[in-house]
């Protein structure tokens, strides 16, 4: 079955500021949806909310047409959260990171997997270095490489692209639309200019939330 | 485990379910993995220790090295100073968890927060109460507690201390998110703490005196008992909070 | 009843009504108060083992009712916040903390004062004293973590999960107090605890009790009414009042 995520005239208000107001949503499988505003127009809370994190706000999501919640243990089994923090942890190696995202994805432990997906993402050789020694962009990577560990059609990525180089950037653009065209789905805020293609549709979110625009 | 199968389908398909026997996996591993993390930072597991030690030894130069006066307030001294001896290592609970983002992760799984956040509170009685309480007699021995009361002493700490953890996460998880929370967590927390305070002296106390011990260690128990039914739920929605903050 | 919630989801519909409301607690407050503190100073007989000191009862005991009252009235308000999102609710908790914590001062200082003719000393370790310090620190606590957080929305459900759990806490802790004082000091005179008052003495306390419940229902409505002004100021229909009033 496909995936379908929805949002009807969805407000939050923060401190007696509205984000956003009247703001409907419909995100279908093989999307990439790019949320978009200058800074502080609520992308993150935006994303928060469309992950489940925020309950703190007025209107309703639906998740494959069952109000959220009901749906919500569904939905977070099919949700892969990365936000601005990476999520690793310094003392741990990154297999032994990775371990941990396995057990709390529900699944075994499964050394082959995490090897090939820490390879997948450029860190063949530093399976075993404490994280704390990598690079703020290795961690990065660390924290990708639950993209490929963790099969879940629904990606909700908050700035993802922060700390990685040209070439990690492009093998991740590349893996946003394959993910999309397999039939899953990407929403994501980015500095990063995304390259067009058929899969991506933006979302702009302006200051005040008057001028919310699909 | 009945793992969703197929980790490298070339479909992405939506599951219906979460996989079932879940719960077990991703509880042990949180366990296991604050350990780790502990057991590797050893400092922070040998701190409160040292610090127990230290204000033990603060009193009998501060009061008097008179054994018996000392024998008369030991059992007091011993249990408020183990006492804030955990409370020290309370605000790491969630905090390097908080700041490297692996906290948002944590509420974000299918799993029940609360048995999940019990896990690491687990950790952090098993590295701070456990430790204490095995300890506590040694210092004992140094405030001239009276023979006899030493068990009691150290089964008192053990069961209470449990129940400090618990209370305790609840105040580290409200104030996780704030940049100073250190001693705003001590007011939170030190006014809940003074029921275990006094049935964990009142049982050393009645062992020395040789009344029934048992009577005390129940209540302790039945403290612990509660703690554990109701603080896991007000640490789980004290995260949702923070997280936000 | 959910009419009811519901209305109360409406800042505007609560200061309407509270507006009507406030006058007539404030006229019983003052008639309450004024009655009670001269029947209870003047008329009601002196005790016959502590003479006058007695009297400060009429102080001390309703400020510890509303003292306990009052922690409990924010664990029910932060309750209702948390469940059906009803800013009012939150908003009454925000003032009813800093009230609350004034009368568990309130009771200590009263108690402390009595304790010199009963005691012949500031302070002791009374069972009912420790509680009462004890209910002290939790306010502290509960204003504190407040006043903490930089986002209002995180602070209003921060402080009421702490009032929720420190409500479930307050029997336990004094349960445990009594029980620790009656290790400590057996069958001591509490000040307090004492049965078989006569009617004459009471009765008044009764009038004075009801009073400070009648001032602390009108405190918080017109605080309420301030703090929603506050907070709403954005909203038209503050603008629109403002207007009115220039």
């Amino acid at each position: 079955m496909s995936l379908r995520l929805q949002a009807q005239s969805l407000a939050c208000e923060r401190d007696d500021r509205w984000l956003f107001q009247d703001l409907d949503l419909d995100i279908h499988a093989g999307e990439i949806v790019r949320v978009e505003g200058p800074n502080g127009s609520g992308k993150t809370t935006l994303l928060k909310i469309l992950s489940g994190q925020l309950a703190d706000y007025e209107g309703e999501l639906f998740w494959n047409e069952l109000p959220m919640r009901e749906a919500r243990d569904s939905f977070l089994s099919n949700l892969l959260y990365l936000g601005h923090a990476p999520g690793v942890k310094a003392a741990l190696t990154p297999l032994e990171n990775l371990a941990w995202y396995q057990a709390l994805a529900g699944h075994g432990p499964d050394e082959e997997s995490r090897y090939a997906a820490l390879e997948e993402v450029g860190l063949g050789g530093f399976e075993d270095v404490p994280a704390g020694q990598l690079s703020a962009g290795q961690q990065r990577r660390v924290a990708l490489a639950r993209l490929l560990l963790t099969p879940r059609p629904l990606w909700v990525l908050d700035e993802p692209f922060t700390a990685i180089d040209r070439d990690g950037v492009a093998a991740l653009e590349q893996r946003l639309v394959g993910h999309a065209r397999r039939g899953g789905c990407v929403l994501v805020t980015t500095h990063h200019e995304l390259s067009p293609c058929a899969e991506l549709r933006r979302i702009r979110l302006g200051g005040g939330g008057d001028d919310v625009g699909v | 485990m009945s793992v969703s199968e197929g980790t490298l389908a070339k479909e992405v398909a939506v599951t219906r379910e979460e996989p079932r026997g879940g719960l077990a996996v991703a509880v042990w591993a949180t366990l296991k993995r604050d350990l780790v993390l502990l057991l590797r930072r050893r400092s922070e597991v040998l701190n409160p220790l040292v610090f127990f030690a230290l204000v033990i030894t603060l009193f009998p130069i501060g009061i008097s090295p008179d054994p018996a006066l000392l024998a008369a307030i030991a059992p007091g001294l011993l249990w408020v100073a183990a006492l804030l001896a955990a409370l020290l290592s309370l605000d790491s609970l969630f905090r390097a968890d908080y700041d490297d983002g692996s906290l948002e992760q944590l509420l974000l799984t299918p799993q029940p927060l609360a048995l999940l956040a019990l896990a690491k509170v687990t950790v952090h009685w098993l590295l701070t109460g456990l430790p204490l309480a095995l300890m506590a007699p040694i210092l004992g021995i140094m405030l001239a507690l009276p023979a006899g009361s030493y068990a009691v002493l150290a089964i008192s700490l053990a069961l209470g201390s449990a129940s400090l953890s618990l209370i305790g996460a609840i105040g580290a998880a409200l104030t996780v998110g704030l940049s100073r929370g250190g001693v705003l967590l001590s007011l939170l927390v030190l006014p809940l703490y003074i029921p275990v305070l006094i049935f964990g002296a009142g049982a050393v106390q009645a062992a020395i005196l040789g009344d029934g011990v048992l009577a005390h260690l129940a209540i302790l128990g039945a403290l612990l008992a509660l703690a554990l039914s109701l603080a896991p739920l007000a640490i789980a929605a004290s995260l949702r909070i923070s997280i936000n903050g | 009843m959910w009419a009811f919630i519901n209305k109360l989801r409406s800042p505007k519909w609560f200061y309407a009504i509270s507006a009507r409301l406030q006058p007539w607690f404030w006229a019983a407050a003052l008639i309450l108060i004024v009655t009670g503190t001269i029947w209870g100073l003047a008329f009601a007989p002196a005790d016959y083992q502590q003479g006058n000191s007695f009297r400060i009862i009429y102080v001390h005991v309703p400020a510890a009712f509303l003292a306990q009252s009052i922690f409990v009235s924010m664990a029910i308000t932060g309750l209702v916040f948390m469940v059906w999102k009803i800013k009012i609710a939150d908003m009454a908790a925000t003032v009813m903390a800093p009230f609350g914590a004034a009368m568990t001062f309130v009771a200590l200082f009263s108690g402390a004062v009595w304790g010199v003719p009963t005691w012949g000393t500031w302070w002791m370790w009374d069972a009912r004293l420790t509680s009462m310090l004890i209910l002290l620190f939790l306010y502290l606590g509960v204003i504190a973590l407040r006043g903490a957080f930089s986002s209002r929305d995180s602070a209003s459900r921060a402080a009421s999960v702490l009032a929720m759990v420190g409500v479930i806490n307050i029997p336990i802790i004094k349960y445990s107090v009594d029980w620790w004082y009656t290790l400590h000091q057996p069958a001591t005179f509490t000040i307090t605890g004492r049965v078989g008052m006569p009617m004459e003495m009471w009765l008044p306390l009764l009038i004075m009790v009801l009073g400070f419940y009648s001032f602390f229902i009108a405190l918080v409505l017109t605080r309420t009414r301030s703090e929603i002004l506050r907070r709403e100021s954005s909203k038209r229909w503050v603008r629109e009042l403002a207007e009115e009033v220039n």
